[in-house]
């Protein structure tokens, strides 16, 4: 109950005064495209350069919560996910949005994403020693199954057909061998030179998600006399709120899932949405709705991203071992002040950790306020003329991936791969299949070979990827997620063929 | 006063310069970007940023330097672009990672040398070491070692990727011992090698000093031996080097960390930075913050790093000529 001792360190003038300016800063970096989490707490350490280590630590860490829930305005509002974690809030928010439904999306998403949040640092403050364990028990060979656990999902992923799903995840998966191979450093597919680097996954998030979507609108544009315009109705917040409570088991599996995932070291933040979006499909009672804008894809994903924060912190608070990109720069952040996480962290700076700690739980219930505020008003954005709002979608399509590395090449690949996406849904393909093969790829293919190389010094492959209780329990969830997905498959086919035979 | 004979010492050597250095004269009139070849939070960035910080101040570039992370297959893809596609004005600037880049190049594949950059300045040099987990049973390098003498190719030995300072300490060790490991190159730098220790994917490791000594002190790790000429002094006194221990592996695998600019920037620009860029890594608000985060320092000059860039680049040659 350490914790309780430090809640005054937040409430102090600076620090509260440093936390609204990360929450409210961090939601305006989220809700810009192409500004990861990991960009935005890099953009902001140079500032704690001159602060104290515990209110540096404040701005980063409500920074970080915020940017996530942040992500979710652009992913809802202009389909533009402003991060992998937000990639599952978008395939249903957007459709929400589109029907006038923004402000309700938006007030779910940010309401989830507070209870998800909390959690995950409850999480963080009451479990961490029993975590740090969990974090450490995946080696190369549990990830190599984690992801092809993920892999397996991507057929069911999208709900019009299982084929085409895994066709577009094969799809993502190709696309994210290109460029060098990052262990081995081999050249692959490198067609144009604009390839080296490979395809880097927010212009590739940018130009799949938001650029359909602008040429749908300019090939609408013309043809339609009267341009359509959206009525967005009011929506009071008791309103979201009350649906909220009634979503409790969407709203669970998201945060369960993402608080277990945000744990692991490497993967977590990236699928974490993703993985909670589908499996709340498979338990919902309304499979069909999903992805036509309905309110629990949007509550699991971002229950999920947010729960995923608090946890993915554990190994660098407890380890000293960074988890995911963001973690590594707030490692910087601490490190400035020569503070070392770990053991040295919570016996000789326990003030600096729990306030910050603290503060990110209280950054969640500021972030949710400020959220909602601003959703009602940011919702307008659907009543704007689609033309304009197409034009408005392109510039910041074209900014936001020029800015991931002042890089001219991402924005080609952007745009390539966002009118060869135009295409491939012309035919009925989507895009989350293939995000998720191109986020999987390398996860499963670098484990791999890791696995195998140390597997070679030991016993053989074999041995190496198929004993151990975690390695069978994954191997286990692959085959009962692919069995799954196969027998609904089968199922929906006799339906229809029944249906087709009682026409004729 | 000061700043007045500062203005009539700059007035008079413009004056005494040719026009084409007049640009220098002026140089630097915007911010510079440093080009990272790695992820934000690598040990890299993080030190770039902090040995960046002061810039700004009138007495060091005037302007300040923002931090461009362009990373990707072991740092090939940032020098890549680095040594193809940036302005060579001045305004950009890369870190480099010495033996990185010169294993790489000399490996293949890759569109630069050691020829395509001129070095500015260096500022850190960061040894590699050799680790093993809080448990494991090896105490000393003499039990690893003998212990891969006798089961070759069974140690396995984590490192951040192919061809950086981790593999070279690695294929060096093999050859001083006469023995053989299993190099395990991960994917996501310094820490996932660390992290692969820590939890006990891997026997031993290899890894950065400032990284080791922090997941020391953390209790999770021990350090074997500092593949260096030298003990490091300031945060591993008691950490006997290789050499010590019996393995002839000199510094060849320390990792020197400084900033470069593209062959063909103005000579005048590349003298200005020679002279400015080493004021800034000794500033004061520096070496603290450096020596703060665990990141040893080793300031050098131009002079000094095209030197010990050529002698690297002749003995990696040598030792990367059997692969």
């Amino acid at each position: 109950m350490e914790f309780l001792n430090h809640f005054g360190g937040v409430f102090e003038p600076i620090s509260f005064m440093l936390l609204l300016v990360g929450t409210i800063g961090g939601l305006i970096l989220g809700a810009t495209p192409g500004l990861s989490p990991t960009m935005a707490v890099a953009l902001l350490i140079p500032f704690t350069f001159q602060l104290a280590p515990t209110q540096g630590l404040i701005l980063l860490g409500a920074a970080y919560t915020s940017t996530v829930a942040g992500g979710a305005v652009s992913a809802i509002l202009l389909k533009i996910p402003g991060a992998p974690a937000n990639i599952a809030t978008s395939l249903d928010g957007f459709e929400m949005a589109k029907k006038g439904e923004g402000a309700r999306a938006l007030h779910l998403s940010f309401l989830s994403s507070g209870v998800g949040g909390i959690i995950g640092v409850l999480l963080l403050i009451f479990l961490t020693p029993l975590l740090a364990k969990w974090a450490l028990a995946f080696g190369p060979s549990h990830l190599f199954w984690l992801a092809i656990l993920g892999v397996t999902v991507i057929g069911s992923l999208d709900s019009k057909s299982f084929v085409k799903g895994l066709l577009s995840g094969c799809i993502g998966l190709w696309l994210s061998m290109i460029g060098y191979d990052d262990i081995q450093g081999a050249q692959r597919f490198i067609f144009s030179s604009s390839l080296t680097g490979g395809i880097n996954i927010i212009p590739a998030l940018i130009g799949l998600f938001a650029i359909p979507q602008v040429l749908d609108m300019f090939a609408k544009g013309r043809r339609n006399a009267e341009i359509e315009t959206v009525q967005v109705p009011k929506q009071s917040i008791m309103d979201s709120a009350r649906e909220l409570g009634r979503s409790g088991r969407a709203l669970s599996i998201g945060t369960i899932v993402g608080s277990i995932i945000g744990l692991i070291p490497g993967v977590g933040g990236q699928i974490a949405g993703l993985v909670a979006y589908d499996q709340s499909r498979k338990f919902s009672k309304h499979k069909k709705k999903f992805g036509t804008g309905h309110s629990e894809g949007v509550i699991a994903a971002e229950s999920a991203n947010n729960a995923m924060v608090g946890p993915s912190l554990v190994p660098l608070l407890t380890l000293s071992i960074p988890g995911s990109p963001t973690a590594a720069v707030l490692l910087g952040g601490l490190l400035i002040h020569g503070i070392f996480p770990g053991t040295d962290l919570f016996d000789n700076h326990p003030k600096v950790a729990w306030t910050f700690i603290n503060s990110m739980l209280v950054g969640q219930v500021l972030m949710v306020i400020f959220g909602i505020y601003t959703a009602t008003w940011a919702a307008r954005i659907a009543r704007a003329p689609q033309p304009i709002m197409a034009a408005a979608v392109m510039v910041l399509a074209l900014f936001g991936s020029y800015s991931v590395q002042q890089s001219m090449s991402d924005v080609y690949i952007m745009l390539t791969l966002g009118v060869g996406m135009f295409f491939l849904e012309k035919f009925g393909f989507s895009a989350a299949p293939l995000v998720l093969g191109l986020i999987l790829g390398p996860i499963a293919e670098a484990n791999f070979i890791q696995g195998a190389l140390i597997s070679n010094a030991q016993n053989g492959p074999l041995e190496y990827f198929l004993t151990g209780p975690l390695n069978i329990f994954l191997v286990v969830l692959v085959i009962a997620s692919v069995g799954y997905s196969f027998w609904t498959n089968m199922l929906e086919q006799k339906e229809t063929t029944l249906e087709a035979g009682a026409k004729s | 006063m000061k700043t007045l004979i500062k203005t009539i010492a700059i007035g008079l050597s413009a004056f005494a310069l040719s026009s084409s250095s007049l640009m220098a004269e002026d140089y630097p009139s915007r911010p510079i970007g440093v080009a990272v070849s790695y992820g934000a939070g690598g040990a890299t960035d993080f030190q770039a940023r902090i040995v960046t910080m002061v810039a700004g101040n009138k007495d060091i570039l005037g302007q300040p330097i923002y931090i461009i992370n362009k990373p990707g297959a072991g740092g090939r893809v940032g020098w890549n672009w680095f040594a193809s596609e940036a302005d060579k004005d001045g305004y950009t600037l890369s870190a480099y990672n010495i033996p990185h880049f010169i294993a790489q190049s000399i490996k293949g594949g890759v569109s630069y040398s050691a020829d395509s950059f001129e070095p500015i300045a260096n500022w850190g040099e960061d040894p590699a070491v050799v680790v093993v987990g809080k448990d494991s049973k090896f105490n000393s390098m003499e039990d690893l070692i003998k212990f891969a003498k006798e089961n070759a190719g069974k140690v396995t030995t984590s490192g951040a990727g192919l061809f950086v300072g981790h593999h070279i300490a690695a294929l060096q060790i093999e050859k001083a011992c006469s023995c053989k490991l299993a190099y395990i190159p991960t994917k996501g730098g310094g820490a996932a090698a660390m992290k692969a220790v820590i939890a006990g994917d891997v026997m031993a490791g290899i890894n950065n000093l400032s990284d080791a000594y922090r997941a020391e002190k953390a209790g999770n790790i021990k350090i074997l031996g500092v593949a260096d000429l030298k003990r490091n002094k300031e945060f591993l006194p008691d950490v006997p080097t290789l050499k010590e221990a019996g393995l002839d592996v000199d510094n060849s695998s320390v990792n020197y960390r400084g900033l470069m600019v593209p062959k063909g920037t103005p000579q005048a620009v590349i003298d200005k930075l020679a002279a400015q860029v080493p004021l800034m890594f000794k500033h004061k608000r520096v070496a603290s913050k450096m020596s703060a985060g665990g990141s040893p320092m080793n300031i050098m000059t131009r002079e000094e790093v095209q030197k010990m860039w050529a002698a690297r680049e002749a003995t990696l040659k040598e030792l990367l000529k059997g692969l």
